[in-house]
């Protein structure tokens, strides 16, 4: 399940723009690979981030996964919700389990993440 | 006497089976230069009586605390061990398993180890603690770390009254970490408060001391845990689970983590190992903290079940980026420690805490009346005290072995500026009948 | 299942006479004193006594069955060295008593050091990690200070771990403060050379390999792997966990290496506890002897002392002198075995190992399909509808312990495999026999495996919920 309408980065994070607000998620092939989230760590709300930069982890039983920035800006606001409810990142990947809004600092970044379309091309040829 | 179960048929049935000519082809990976051809020079292989034999006689060269009357503490306590512990320990269902990767034939293992968390939960009054670490030097290390990572400060201020040799196993990790270590004065027997004051600033990461501490005495926890937490900085305390029959739990007096060696609970005293190392901290760490822990849940059938949990911290997960390398915990001593506590409950812990304390103020009481011999501080203690000697100490303890005493510690070699002084432990085993039999012969040999 | 410790409500026994002191502030101010009643268990003998005991019954262990757990060495544990360990004048000992009073410990660990260097070919050792990963660090730390020593100026800042390493090989060079570089193995799963040689430079302290390594396959390149090693100034470290393999066949100092941990627990018959206690005493060349942990067990004439002295030692690692009543098992097991059974044991590790994997490899994919040491890997075969967990949890159900399981990581789906040299053919052949039925079932009924156990105390685990609500401890909870 790839959304025609968010952006990919190649650490499986999804981008969705609000004006100059962007919200971030990781995607639905991210969280099969997963498995059973169990935590999320999360920024504090106002730090700063560069593009490619960790923003924090997720957790499986057995694994944990760095979460990286596809942009660059100031973190706004994280999903409280997953302190409580981790599940909702498997179970609703696009939706409840959004992880942080981040206020861009360059517009242009976004431009340069892949499509959906480029995306379902990536994970197809089995990226590692 | 080896162990293998297989005939000399049953090699050759395998071989054949392999289609080896010799068992030789096994070995074709292997440089031909490097195998061992002829005998190793070891001992003839010998029967169990044998064996028996020749351990015995080592073990009958050492003096041991079941026939000896022991006034030797300093972090090894001959505390009573009730006949259930080893029972229990010597079950060949706990002691033959592993750790237990597969919880659903784990159940005994796994629970044993819950049920030791949540008798350390309670006995320091934090809020978690892990299924135990090596020793108490090592828990204290870990302890010290885990201070650094979260509080991002290098310095680690340690209270020179803490175990020496807890000490030197800090300095040797901590400086292989880039860490500072900082030593806090003591005056009569204690932290000097002044001292610790002097010493806090914004690289602080943590307070570390012992309670009570290696001399027995009581440090003013209050105060010290509250410096501490002005400062920005954590507040770890080192135990001796005993003493909790009686005094204030670590959780009462603010400290964020507690760690202390296990073995006085149930673990006899066996020239310093296995031990135990308790580890309890403060919810805030339970993601940071070290070694293996195990959480309740429910199996398929939704009955209680326990697992290992929070794994993702451990090394065989995280690998170059865990927070500690320690991949086993002390299961079988920690389960001596969780019969031990579970058979003497609440009021007998409080009784043995309570007896090994009057002993040794009765024994403190009547070295203070020795022409010449002197209690060195006047803190209050627990069962232990130091006491100054009017003469040579290792002949004096000479003189106690042959009247079946072990005496208590020379401190010279731990403190040079303590030289003529020995510190003494007493604990519930001791009778009234064997302090007196130790005062009178410290009366007629100096 | 069995309720909780703190389930129970009866009188406890009496273990020590009661005192008179009524109140402990006679002795000591008010202020230290506890405030509350401690919240420990309330339970009878009795009771206590069946609690545990229903507990042990929860277990599988090396007593009840076979335990072909790869990596972990699960040999049976002769009941001769929990009966020595338990003699007064060993669990007796005080560490602190003068050491005069002391001599039959002190020559005891004299003696199994004497022993280990001579399996190992090392010319120094120390009894005093309490575990292997204990161990591994104490070994990391004297490779640290021989550089340190040797070049002060030159920064070696660099250890290459293998991909197919344990876990903590990588976790313990990045605590000891060292960068930590993957090199990848070839397609034999032996260290790929010309990749060794890509990633060695002036900055690489040493190189840490375990041999046999985690497939359980001698590494073929071993002397040049460590000539390559050594002629970029860099040391070879050896973890021990597969030691068993070589136990009585090759010494690990002649293949080059420069230090070792032996896991104690693994390879001399010391019991696993559960957990723990082990021990992992580590052995050295002679240039790294100078700074092995204090004390040192010395002897002269006769007599035996601990040595605290040696100015360029790493420094005190644990306290006292690491875990010794697991050293007196190892000890009895090296008295038991002598010098002809330690000449059987790792021969007889090999010989069991390839008969099983043998029988196996018709029936389970083998990804390296070549004669192994004393383990093997092995993974199910790609069309049947069930993973390796599937798997593991049915051969419970056939009365085993399941192997270890999705390591080594760079096997997908792995199954390693460990008999031992003390399990008889007879015992292989039983499993081997189950796990040819799990293979038919897998390709046929997967959904029994899926299901599986169903012979356990309890089901499989959810162990999502487990990390997700975190309930570390026991709290009353109201009933209903």
């Amino acid at each position: 399940m790839v959304p025609r309408e968010l952006k990919y980065s190649e650490s499986h994070e999804w981008v969705k723009q609000e004006g100059a607000m962007v919200i971030i998620g990781i995607t639905d092939y991210a969280q099969e690979e997963l498995g059973d989230v169990v935590f999320v760590e999360l920024p504090k709300v106002s730090r700063q981030l560069k593009q490619q930069e960790s923003f924090g982890v997720a957790e499986s039983v057995k694994a944990v996964s760095d979460l990286f920035s596809p942009v660059t800006g100031k973190v706004m606001a994280i999903n409280e919700t997953l302190a409580q409810q981790p599940e909702l990142v498997n179970k609703e990947p696009y939706a409840g389990g959004w992880m942080i809004k981040v206020e861009l600092s360059d517009n242009g970044e976004i431009a340069n993440l892949m499509s959906a379309e480029e995306y379902e091309k990536f994970i197809q040829e089995g990226p590692k | 006497m080896d162990f293998i179960g297989n005939t000399a048929a049953d090699n050759k049935a395998m071989q054949r089976d392999l289609g080896l000519a010799s068992e030789e082809e096994l070995l074709k990976d292997i440089p031909p230069d490097k195998i061992i051809r002829q005998l190793l020079a070891l001992p003839a292989a010998a029967s169990e009586l044998e064996v028996k034999r020749r351990v015995q006689e080592l073990a009958d060269r050492n003096v041991s605390v079941s026939d000896h009357a022991c006034f030797l503490g300093a972090g090894a306590y001959d505390h009573y061990i009730p006949s259930t512990v080893p029972v229990i320990a010597r079950r060949g269902e706990f002691y033959t398993a592993y750790t237990p990767y597969q919880p659903e034939i784990s159940q005994g293992t796994l629970q044993s180890i819950f049920e030791y968390q949540t008798i350390m939960c309670n006995l320091t009054g934090l809020d978690v603690a892990n299924a135990s670490l090596y020793d108490g030097a090592t828990a204290l290390y870990e302890a010290a770390h885990l201070a650094c990572a979260h509080t991002q400060r290098n310095t680690v201020l340690l209270a020179s009254t803490v175990h020496p040799e807890y000490r030197q196993v800090l300095r040797t990790y901590m400086q292989n970490s880039a860490l500072i270590i900082k030593e806090i004065s003591f005056r009569e027997g204690i932290i000097d408060l002044a001292d610790l004051k002097s010493q806090l600033n914004d690289q602080v990461a943590a307070v570390v001391v012992q309670q009570p501490n290696f001399f027995g005495c009581l440090e003013n926890v209050q105060q010290m845990g509250k410096l501490a937490h002005a400062n920005g900085s954590l507040f770890i305390t080192s135990i001796y689970p005993i003493s909790l029959g009686i005094l204030q739990r670590p959780g009462e007096y603010g400290a964020d983590i507690v760690t202390g060696e296990g073995q006085s609970l149930g673990l006899p005293v066996s020239f310093g190992g296995p031990y135990l190392g308790i580890f309890a901290c403060r919810r805030e760490f339970r993601r940071k903290m070290p070694g293996r822990i195990v959480g309740e849940s429910i199996d398929n059938q939704g009955q209680r079940a326990y697992v290992l949990t929070l794994q993702t911290r451990e090394q065989h997960i995280r690998r170059e980026k865990a927070t500690s390398n320690i991949c086993s915990n002390e299961s079988l001593c920690a389960l001596s420690a969780c019969v031990y506590l579970s058979s003497m409950g609440t009021a007998g812990l409080r009784n043995v805490a309570t007896a090994s304390l009057e002993g040794a103020h009765y024994l403190a009481g009547s070295i203070a009346n020795l022409p010449g011999w002197k209690i060195s501080f006047k803190a209050p203690f627990f069962n232990e005290f130091v006491a100054t000697v009017p003469g040579n100490i290792d002949e004096l303890n000479s003189k106690l072995l042959k009247n079946k005493i072990i005496g208590g510690l020379s401190l010279a070699k731990f403190y040079p500026e303590l030289k003529n002084s020995v510190l003494f432990c007493v604990t519930e085993k001791r009778t009234k009948t064997e302090i007196d039999t130790l005062v009178s012969i410290l009366k007629e040999a100096l | 299942m069995e309720k909780v410790i703190f389930e129970y409500h009866s009188q406890p026994a009496a273990y020590v006479p009661v005192t008179k002191l009524a109140v402990a502030n006679k002795y000591i101010p008010a202020e230290f004193l506890g405030s509350v009643e401690l919240d420990l268990p309330q339970a009878s003998e009795q009771d206590v006594i069946r609690h545990f005991t229903a507990l042990s019954k929860l277990n599988f262990s090396v007593d009840s069955g076979f335990y072909p757990l790869g990596s972990c060495t699960m040999k049976y544990n002769p009941k001769v060295n929990e009966a020595v360990a338990d003699f007064d004048g060993l669990a007796g000992a005080h560490p602190y008593a003068p050491e005069e009073s002391v001599q039959g410990a002190l020559e005891l660990l004299y003696e199994l050091e004497i022993f280990l260097k001579e399996v190992s070919g090392f010319q120094g050792l120390t009894l005093q990690p309490a575990a292997g990963a204990h161990g591994e660090s104490t070994g990391i730390l004297l490779i640290k200070a021989y550089h340190r020593h040797k070049q002060p100026a030159q920064k070696r800042t660099i250890i290459l771990v293998p991909d197919t390493a344990h876990g903590t090989n990588p976790a313990t060079a990045a605590l000891a403060g060292y960068q930590v570089r993957q090199v990848q193995s070839d397609n034999q799963g032996n260290i790929d050379l010309a990749e060794l040689k890509k990633n060695l430079n002036a900055n690489v302290a040493a190189l840490m390999l375990t041999n046999p390594n985690t497939l359980g396959l001698f590494e073929r390149n071993i002397l040049a792997v460590s000539r390559l090693v050594h002629e970029n100034g860099a040391l070879l470290y050896g973890d021990g966990a597969n030691f068993n393999a070589l136990l009585g066949l090759v010494k690990p100092a002649e293949l080059g290496f420069d230090v070792m941990h032996f896991n104690l627990h693994k390879t001399f018959s010391a019991p696993h506890g559960g957990g723990g206690p082990g021990a992992g005493a580590v052995g050295c060349s002679k240039e790294l002897t100078p700074f092995l942990p204090v004390p040192r067990v010395r002897k002269n004439r006769e007599i035996f002392t601990l040595d605290y002295q040696p100015k360029n030692s790493i420094g005190k690692i644990r306290s006292f002198y690491g875990n010794f009543l697991t050293a007196v098992r190892a000890y009895a097991y090296f008295l038991a075995l002598g010098a002809e059974g330690i000449a059987k044991v790792g021969r007889q590790a090999i010989l069991n190992a390839n008969y099983l994997r043998q029988r196996l490899e018709k029936i389970y994919h083998v990804p390296y399909s070549r004669t192994c040491m004393h383990e093997f890997v092995l993974t199910p075969q790609p069309d049947w509808a069930v993973n390796t967990l599937d798997i593991a949890k049915r051969i419970i159900d056939y009365g085993f312990h399941p192997p270890t399981i999705y390591f080594p990581l760079i096997v997908h789906e792995a199954m390693m495999i460990e008999p031992t040299e003390t399990e008889t053919k007879e015992t292989m052949d039983t499993f081997a026999a189950a796990l040819v039925k799990i293979a038919q079932e897998a390709a046929q009924k997967p959904e029994i495996l899926k299901r599986a156990p169903q012979t356990s105390p309890v089901g499989r685990i959810d162990e999502a919920q487990a990390n997700r609500q975190l309930i570390l401890k026991y709290e009353k909870r109201v009933s209903g």
